[in-house]
């Protein structure tokens, strides 16, 4: 059999590979298909049928997002039958949903409206269902709300949960006309497995499933003269939030981006990069003390390896899923409630401010940091660390409406202190960035020379195969560290929850041995979280990713002890890492969780 | 050519000579066995109506090692229970089909897939598996039957929807291709048939395949299980030869005044009165002119019943057993229900009924699954053939 098809879309002939489906084939020839439950990240579900075609020779129409091409096969795209059919199926949709797009939050990202659009479904004259019946509106989640009277059952959430996320949080109950997604027992999305790390909203394409905004408050804050607002941005979101403005995928707009916030009238704005860099000097620190406790200690209480912390979907997937590893987890705190501890304490008093005046406004990629800066561990300061937290989509719906022109803005600079970062804190956002950053620091601390990569650029550990296993072999050390003499430290870097809980299924069963491993809950590490800009799809996190590691190139300081500021900040405040008040501020404990 | 209504017995025939004629099959040729059935024009009764020696060629052809073959026990069609009778009565014959079909495809495992309703059957089926397995030894064959109880959903007896809810998931329809005899369960290569199919591969077997060809008429041969109910003074279960009338069927089962007949059931068509004559009870095939297909249920209405209830009885079923997952069936059947409710009602216009069977056009030409595809039978012919009935 050969490995190529030949088929023909609307009179056009086309060789694709075999196992290509109709819709790829199209794609191929630069004709589009109209989709809604089709996601190139998911397997295929073919439930919505709005990408059915016409072959030539079957009376019955066939759905091409499910449909393998085959040689022969005469394909109509866009014929009379398939046109009435598809319109049918919008205005079916549409029947069954609460499309109230003035009032609703996806209006203008929205797949349903752009179809309904399309296919000028107007007043279609079938009986609007939505009043027949009932439906509930989850908004008790600090991250997500979940409106099911805006599902279309395209069961994207579903899949993504359970295919990309091994998280399963979301289920398909209930059939007929009464199916519909839903948790465990029905509860609301706070109370189940649900780790808020937003994947699902990022491909939901209705209004279904959206993050919980906090805009208003956020403006509430900046209008209010009493109040001090500080913002931290996210590694991730420089090289995002251009696309929710209107640009391709891959520009890096940090300047902007910075001038922006100036513009939106923060009052210092700051970057969580800088306590990424922070977060590499607590965790690597940690890391060498517990291999010290178990090479040299002989300490059999400690526990390796020790996993990343900064992504707060992975540390609550890990509560709920692998409560026998939470000490495992680094205690180190992710980079935005380092931020946030620091804010309210040692920028406070830097600056001058009452930290009971302080508004701590954070700029993330991610609808689960919406989540972590709610959490009872999150009172460092004596106040709530982070007060909102607000996506990237969000960021970029308050330059909107600030009637702001992004591209003309000039490229402005981060406030200092807190303002500074090296590359090693900018590649946080991809995955494998981490561990990247971790190893730039522990190789040198413990044998005063820099990791021996070119440029220092770690490629092993970089990439986008879900699960990457990378070893370093430790000679020559300083006397201090002679314990660690010939130590091939062994890592891993997994993203998508899913891929870490394969990894650590190895880890229980003891078929895989490590000594650090790097987790991040969302594909791509944080550049897909889920609180970025949608669409999101293999090429756009690749875009991101380069963006990403564009900049560390382009960066003097590329190592985040050489932070100027980080030496300062241990120099005035912390004086140590893992130190006393690092304990205070900059660690955190974990609660074990439910397993539904 | 058209057949007289013949009563026939040959499913029902409790014959106790399994033994031999399966040693008498299995001493063939694979080869010949399916030419044997692909030449009987045996075709699956399960209401698709699929060649059931093609169908074990396909899954024997594929190379995997590991296939399955499946009684379709499910049953869940409103008013049909012949598959409970032949279970009950020769479920040695369902046996011995599947064994020869595990030895055609290469199958060491055999499931029967029985609708949650007919867990009375268990212990007496047990028994007789029990039997067949040391029959089986004897044979030296390695198979083995094993029952999996249903879920209780109508959906699940479509056939990808049973596999998924076999592996324990929510039963939903998958997409085809792949078809079972290469993708069925977990992925495997997968025989599925239907109870009947099975018991008449076995009086082929027996008789030869050329008695089967000579029962019916071209592109439906053999005899079928009819399950009939309504209105008739002998509701029941009944074996009858393909080709008749079903002018010829109401005059032996009819109460005189029957206005139209439902065959196949709530996804089969509804014949009225004026075209029994012409409506000829057998699969779809170019020469039986109009012919119907159908998994046994045939469902006599005489001129007191309202067709708007039968339909919305119809319609109420599909919105309650639709699975739900794609739009055109989950949404179409609502709005079809609504739909004829609002006309009856005046609050939409009689045009509205052209509206809804293009909608039932839609939902045949694009839904994922046969349910789906297959309420445009019942809604159309009833709202064409009773339109009237429909408005006032
Ligand atoms: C909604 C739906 C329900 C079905 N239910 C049954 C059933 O209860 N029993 C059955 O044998 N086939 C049922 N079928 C047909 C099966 O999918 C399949 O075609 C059949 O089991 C194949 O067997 P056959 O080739 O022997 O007919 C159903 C199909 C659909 C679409
Ligand atoms: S989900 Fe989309 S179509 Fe529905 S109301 Fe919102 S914007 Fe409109
Ligand atoms: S937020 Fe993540 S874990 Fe929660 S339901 Fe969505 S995909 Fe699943
Ligand atoms: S919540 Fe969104 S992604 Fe999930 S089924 Fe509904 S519309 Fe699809
Ligand atoms: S046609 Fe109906 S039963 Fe079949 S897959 Fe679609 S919703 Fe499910
Ligand atoms: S996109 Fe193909 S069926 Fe939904």
């Amino acid at each position: 059999m050969s490995d190529q098809v030949t088929l023909k879309i609307d009179g056009i002939s086309v060789s694709v590979k075999r196992g290509t489906t109709v819709l790829d084939a199209a794609k191929t020839i630069n004709i589009r298909i109209p989709t809604l439950c089709h996601h190139e990240d998911l397997c295929v579900a073919g439930n919505c049928r709005v990408c059915v075609v016409e072959q030539t020779g079957t009376d019955r129409l066939i759905p091409a997002c499910a449909m393998p091409a085959a040689d022969g096969m005469e394909i109509h795209s866009n014929s009379l039958k398939v046109r009435n059919a598809r319109k049918q199926i919008v205005e079916l949709l549409v029947s069954e949903h609460r499309a109230e797009c003035t009032t609703c939050y996806k209006n203008g990202n929205c797949e349903l409206q752009a179809l309904s659009h399309e296919y000028i479904i107007g007043e279609n004259g079938y009986i609007n269902l939505i009043p027949l019946k009932e439906y509930t509106i989850d908004y008790y989640s600090p991250s997500i709300i979940k409106d099911d009277s805006k599902c279309i059952r395209c069961q994207r959430c579903v899949r993504t949960c359970d295919e990309l996320q091994g998280v399963g949080a979301l289920t398909v109950s209930h059939k007929g006309s009464e199916m519909k997604i839903s948790t465990f027992m029905d509860k609301p999305i706070y109370q189940v497995v649900c780790t808020n790390c937003g994947q699902c909203v990022n491909r939901c394409p209705t209004g279904a499933l959206v993050e919980r905004h906090y805009i208003d408050e956020v403006w509430a804050a900046i209008y209010n003269e009493k109040k001090f607002v500080v913002v931290q941005t996210a590694p991730a979101v420089r090289v995002a939030l251009a696309e929710a403005l209107g640009h391709e995928p891959g520009e890096i707009v940090t300047g902007k981006m910075v001038a922006a916030l100036r513009r939106l009238g923060f009052d210092a704005v700051l970057d969580t990069d800088f306590t990424a860099d922070l977060t590499i000097i607590e965790e690597g620190h940690e890391l060498l003390q517990r291999l010290k406790r178990a090479l040299k200690d002989k300490d059999p209480d400690v526990k390796l390896p020790m996993t990343t912390s900064c992504s707060p979907g992975w540390v609550k997937f890990l509560e709920h899923i692998f409560p026998e590893f939470m000490e495992n987890l680094s205690t180190a705190k992710s980079p935005q409630q380092m931020f946030g501890a620091l804010a309210k304490t040692f920028y406070a008093s830097k600056i001058g401010v009452e930290p009971a005046s302080m508004v701590s406004v954070s700029i993330m990629p991610c609808t689960a940091k919406k989540y972590e800066a709610n959490r009872p561990e999150m009172y460092a300061s004596g106040y709530q660390d982070v007060d909102y937290v607000l996506t990237t989509r969000e960021l970029a719906l308050m330059i909107k409406q600030a009637g702001i022109d992004f591209n003309s803005l000039a490229d402005d600079d981060y406030d200092s202190i807190m303002g500074e970062s090296s590359g090693a804190g900018v590649i946080f956002g991809a995955t494998g960035g981490v561990m990247e950053a971790a190893l730039r620091t522990v190789y040198e601390v413990v044998t005063g020379r820099e990791v021996p990569f070119d440029g220092l650029n770690i490629t092993p550990v970089r990439g986008v195969e879900g699960v990457r296993e990378a070893s370093i072999l430790i000679n020559k050390t300083l006397p201090e560290w002679s314990f660690l003499e010939g130590v091939e430290l062994k890592t891993c870097v997994a993203h998508g929850l899913n891929n870490a809980r394969n990894v650590m299924k190895a880890v229980r069963d003891g078929s895989a041995s490590y000594h650090f491993i790097e987790i991040m809950a969302c594909p791509g590490g944080c550049l897909g979280g889920g609180g970025q800009p949608i669409p999101t799809s293999s090429d756009i996190r690749k875009r991101r990713s380069s963006a990403i590691y564009q900049e560390d190139s382009q960066k003097v300081i590329r190592k985040s002890h050489e932070n100027p500021e980080i030496v300062q900040i241990y120099k005035e405040f912390l004086i140590e890492p893992l130190g006393h008040t690092s304990h205070k501020l900059l660690h955190t404990k974990y609660t074990a969780r439910e397993r539904y | 050519m058209i057949k007289n209504l013949k009563r026939l017995d040959l499913i029902f025939k409790n014959e106790q000579d399994t033994e031999a004629i399966l040693e008498k099959t299995l001493a063939r040729s694979n080869e010949e066995i399916v030419n044997d059935l692909i030449d009987s024009g045996l075709k699956g009764r399960g209401g698709a109506g699929f060649p059931t020696g093609l169908k074990w060629r396909l899954a024997a052809d594929d190379p995997a090692d590991e296939k399955y073959i499946i009684c379709n026990a499910d049953e869940g069609e409103p008013g049909t229970f012949k598959d409970r009778e032949i279970l009950s009565s020769v479920p040695n014959k369902v046996l011995a089909g599947m064994a020869v079909c595990a030895r055609i495809i290469g199958s060491k495992q055999g499931f029967i897939y029985l609708r949650n309703e007919y867990k009375f059957l268990v212990p007496g089926l047990e028994i007789v598996i029990s039997e067949f397995h040391e029959l089986m030894d004897r044979l030296n064959l390695e198979f083995r039957v094993a029952i999996f109880m249903g879920s209780g959903a109508y959906i699940c007896g479509e056939e990808s929807a049973l596999f998924e809810s076999m592996e324990g998931k929510r039963g939903e329809p998958r997409n085809k291709p792949p078809y079972p005899t290469n993708f069925g369960y977990k992925g495997k290569p997968t025989v599925i048939n239907n109870v009947e199919t099975l018991a008449h591969t076995y009086s082929i077997f027996k008789y030869g395949p050329d008695k089967f060809r000579d029962l019916g008429i071209k592109d439906s041969r053999g005899s079928k299980v009819f399950s009939v109910s309504g209105d008739t003074p002998i509701p029941g279960i009944y074996e009858l030869e393909f080709g008749m009338t079903l002018q010829k069927f109401v005059d032996d089962f009819g109460d005189g005044d029957s206005k139209a007949v439902q065959v196949g059931g709530a996804s089969g068509f509804c014949v009225p009165r004026k075209k029994f004559e012409k409506t000829i009870i057998g699969y779809q095939g170019k020469l039986t002119g109009v012919s119907l297909p159908t998994g046994g249920s045939m469902m006599i209405f005489n001129s007191s019943r309202s067709m708007y209830n039968v339909l919305r009885n119809y319609l109420d079923f599909f919105v309650e057993e639709s699975c739900g997952q794609c739009t055109p069936c989950r949404v179409g059947t609502q709005q079809l229900l609504l739909g004829i409710e609002a006309v009856k009602r005046g609050e939409k216009p009689s045009g509205y009924l052209d509206k809804l069977l293009e909608l039932a056009e839609t939902m045949r030409l694009t839904a994922k699954c046969g349910l789906g595809q297959s309420v445009a039978n019942s809604f159309s012919s009833i709202v064409e053939n009773f339109r009237e009935e429909m408005i006032y």
